[in-house]
């Protein structure tokens, strides 16, 4: 598996709803608080970006982890934590560059996005498409896509020409 | 849990505040929102209070479902007696509040008395304090809520705030919370105004649990599939309610020229299409925003593009905009759409109400009941944008005398400008009607005299009746979940049958104002959507509260005429012009000049409409005179009202 959640933040609409079904799924309770991803919103401007985990080859968070609680799981290929191990001392809160790992002071545990194991339920509730589960090589060739089509349209209007 | 949400009473004039748990019986018998808040209301006002007064009220709530695994459920509501009619003011806002509410714990405030200096209330996590609102006084809409977010340090607060017009007691100032979700009707901002409170904040943690989330995630998976796919709702979410009003208008429903015409001619410039255009090229191509956890996404973005406030950031225009600052005044311009929505949002004002009086006072000055020297000097004349922008200003700050006289209203504005000022007045129970032209659609005029708050098109309006809908269609949606075998037309123009899907829309209205969720999400512009025989599941998943179709009826039922015993505890008379469940002269003496072939000519016969009222009133279990049987007060366990249980 080369899955990853691929955020396109434009298209973000700011509902919240990626929070609400997160904390559902995870928790059985609804509470953003508890959500692996956060929606940042610049509202004075109508800017909204929502944050998860990128799962990083190198992650910040598994390397400093001074118990080895924080693994990579190897069928998904997604970070994870193990709370059995975990000792709550909030390194990796502290080290993630993206803010991406989460402290949930009700239950005293370190959160973060462990895929819904498979099938994303912020992904499965978008329905703008703002947050994408795809494999990676999928991202780079939308991207190429993406420019060789503004590439064909100039090249086809320089032949008119 | 949902249920386990508390109700806080607040008293700003001694600052004791007491939580309270609201009883399951209460919630059985009105679930929450605006149900439990007409209860509330019912029980913490006396009759004839200064709606100004600390003897006035004013209740915040959520739904019972709000913050729950259900979609939409963002709806905030607001009631007090209002200052603008003097009878039940309501009014019920979008965004983030709610939610955010009920991760604090609450689901019900309750405000008393009035503070001595400017205040707001900050909740969080269950604790409540009036803090200081000095240096928030005099500051927009917007301003308050990021000057808040800043001395708190948390950019997660939501707040409900009131601007510089609920300060000024405009009496149709609103509550408003982020850009433009706006509290519009009935002036409660200008409640909020009066007991110097400026804004409630909140910031929640605390879980609200879901009673079956396996099953509840399904079934919002299922019912948000049920939503998106409502192609009303799909072309909402792209152009917004803008574009209602470009349909409506393109056959003649709506108001022009302080309804003098239905229709807006020359209009290319605020055509929905054009707005859109207008968002894109300032906000790019996705513009769409929305509300706590809905799909519709139907609030556009966008920059004003040129003029005094060009590069203004601001979210809308929605269709009463365009009917305020567009077809009423008969500005034709984009940008004095677009200007006059920021303005209204900044300053906290209905956008509605005030359109209808500015059109209103330049039918006026048209016809020489107004003068020069009374407004000012300004030509106040349709069409001049710029005396339309300076009025908003105006009025806000009660600049001038004619403003002055504006913002305390319509009926109070018609005795000071006197004449025959009243007549072109286009209100209901002193508060104006929808830029909308409801002559041609009996149903819909219907709805518009008998709504609880005034004229209005949120509380029993039969949309749906302009689709001409098989007669079978209208049966399986109005013959559900109580049997009605009346009669049932699938023709706009009539006039039987009516009164029925009147009272039917009625009560599924107030049911989604009591779950707390968008009028989108039922069966309001569309006929497929949700609605009562769906709500018994979303409810049981969400929080264990078991319930029949039937029983959301009766509670949906129960509500509305406590929300019909508060306006005849504070006067309404039947066919009182001023206080009753009656239309200006205009919809039955002048028919109208525009239109499709079906409304050209069409007024509404004063007789029909007077049998409609009989027939409503009925259903309702009203007696002729508009107040309620004793059978149908005991059928609804209302004869012990006010029960004071809460």
């Amino acid at each position: 598996m080369d899955k990853v959640l691929a955020i396109e933040h434009e298209k973000c609409t700011g509902c919240r709803l990626c929070e609400l079904v997160c904390s559902v799924k995870h928790d059985g309770v609804s509470n953003p608080a508890r959500s692996r991803i956060r929606v940042m919103k610049w509202e004075a401007e109508g800017l909204y970006i929502p944050m998860a985990c990128r799962q990083c080859d190198d992650a910040p968070c598994l390397n400093i982890c001074p118990v080895k609680a924080i693994s990579r799981d190897q069928e998904l290929d997604f970070v994870r934590v193990d709370h059995d191990i975990c000792i709550g001392c909030r390194s990796c809160v502290a080290i993630c560059p993206f803010g991406a790992m989460g402290y949930n002071s009700i239950d005293s545990k370190v959160i973060k996005c462990d895929l819904c194991h498979g099938d994303p339920q912020c992904v499965r509730f978008c329905d703008v498409k703002a947050v994408n589960y795809v494999s990676t090589t999928q991202i780079n060739l939308n991207k190429s896509r993406e420019f060789a089509k503004k590439i064909s349209v100039v090249s086809k209007e320089a032949e008119a020409l | 849990m949902a249920l386990d949400r508390k109700l806080a009473i607040i008293d700003l004039s001694t600052g004791k505040i007491e939580t309270k748990v609201i009883p399951l019986d209460l919630r059985k018998k009105f679930l929450g929102g605006r149900a439990l808040d007409a209860y509330l209301l019912y029980n913490h006002t006396k009759k004839g209070c200064d709606p100004l007064g600390p003897g006035n009220t004013l209740l915040i709530s959520g739904g019972i479902l709000t913050a729950t695994c259900a979609s939409a459920t963002a709806r905030t509501h607001f009631m007090a007696k209002s200052p603008l009619t003097g009878l039940l003011g309501s009014a019920n806002m979008g965004g983030f509040f709610a939610p955010e509410l009920a991760w604090a714990g609450f689901h019900h405030l309750v405000i008393k008395g009035k503070a001595k200096k400017p205040v707001y209330i900050y909740i969080h996590n269950g604790e409540i304090e009036i803090r200081d609102a000095a240096y928030l006084w005099g500051k927009t809409t917007t301003e308050t809520q990021w000057a808040i977010r800043e001395e708190m340090g948390d950019e997660e607060i939501k707040s409900c705030v009131i601007g510089p017009a609920g300060e000024n007691l405009v009496t149709f100032a609103n509550i408003m919370t982020g850009i433009k979700n706006a509290a519009g009707r009935t002036g409660m901002g200008c409640v909020m105004g009066s007991k110097n409170l400026k804004a409630v904040a909140v910031r929640g943690t605390m879980d609200v649990k879901i009673a079956h989330p396996v099953e509840a995630l399904e079934f919002n998976k299922r019912f948000i599939e049920q939503i998106t796919s409502a192609k009303v709702n799909q072309t909402q979410g792209v152009l917004g309610t803008p574009f209602i009003w470009g349909a409506t208008n393109s056959w003649g429903g709506v108001r022009t020229r302080n309804f003098q015409y239905n229709q807006c001619e020359d209009s290319d410039d605020i055509e929905p299409e054009r707005i859109d255009e207008i968002c894109t090229e300032t906000m790019g191509p996705h513009h769409m925003t929305g509300c706590f956890g809905c799909q519709v996404h139907c609030r556009a973005q966008y920059k004003i593009p040129s003029g005094l406030y060009a590069g203004k950031y601001d979210e809308g225009p929605e269709y009463t905009s365009l009917g305020a600052f567009g077809g009423e005044p008969d500005c034709k311009s984009a940008v004095t759409v677009l200007t006059g929505n920021h303005l209204v949002n900044q300053y906290g004002m209905d956008n509605l109400e005030i359109g209808s009086l500015i059109a209103w006072a330049m039918e006026l000055y048209e016809k020489g009941i107004l003068t020069s020297k009374q407004t000012d000097g300004l030509d106040l004349k349709f069409g001049n944008d710029e005396a339309l922008l300076e009025m908003i200003t105006r009025i806000c700050y009660r600049k001038g005398w004619l403003a002055d006289a504006l913002a305390d209203g319509g009926i109070p504005a018609s005795e000071k400008i006197g004449k025959k000022s009243f007549d072109y007045l286009i209100q209901v129970k002193g508060m104006n009607n929808l830029h909308s032209d409801e002559r041609g659609t009996p149903a819909l005029a219907l709805n518009s005299a008998t709504a609880s708050r005034g004229s209005d098109h949120l509380r029993s309006r039969p949309a749906i009746d302009l689709y001409h809908l098989p007669e079978k269609v209208l049966r399986r949606i109005y013959g559900n979940p109580v049997p009605y075998d009346g009669p049932l037309s699938s023709d706009h123009t009539e006039y039987k049958g009516k009164p029925w899907q009147v009272f039917w829309q009625e009560n599924c209205y107030m049911a989604v104002d009591a779950l707390g969720i968008c009028k989108y999400h039922t069966v309001f512009l569309g006929a497929t959507l949700p609605n009562f025989d769906d709500w018994p599941k979303v409810i049981y998943y969400n929080t264990g509260l078991e319930m029949t179709p039937q029983e959301i009826f009766e509670i949906a039922e129960r509500s509305n005429m406590v929300e019909r015993m508060f306006n005849l505890r504070e006067g309404l008379t039947r066919d009182d012009l001023k206080k009753g469940d009656m239309l200006n002269h205009r919809y039955f003496d002048e028919p109208c000049r525009r239109g499709a072939l079906d409304v050209v000519g069409a007024k509404i016969d004063k007789k029909k409409f007077m049998k409609m009222v009989d027939e409503l009133y009925e259903f309702k279990g009203l007696d002729k005179k508009g107040i309620p049987k004793p059978e149908t007060l005991k059928r609804l366990g209302l004869n012990k009202e006010p029960s004071h249980q809460l």
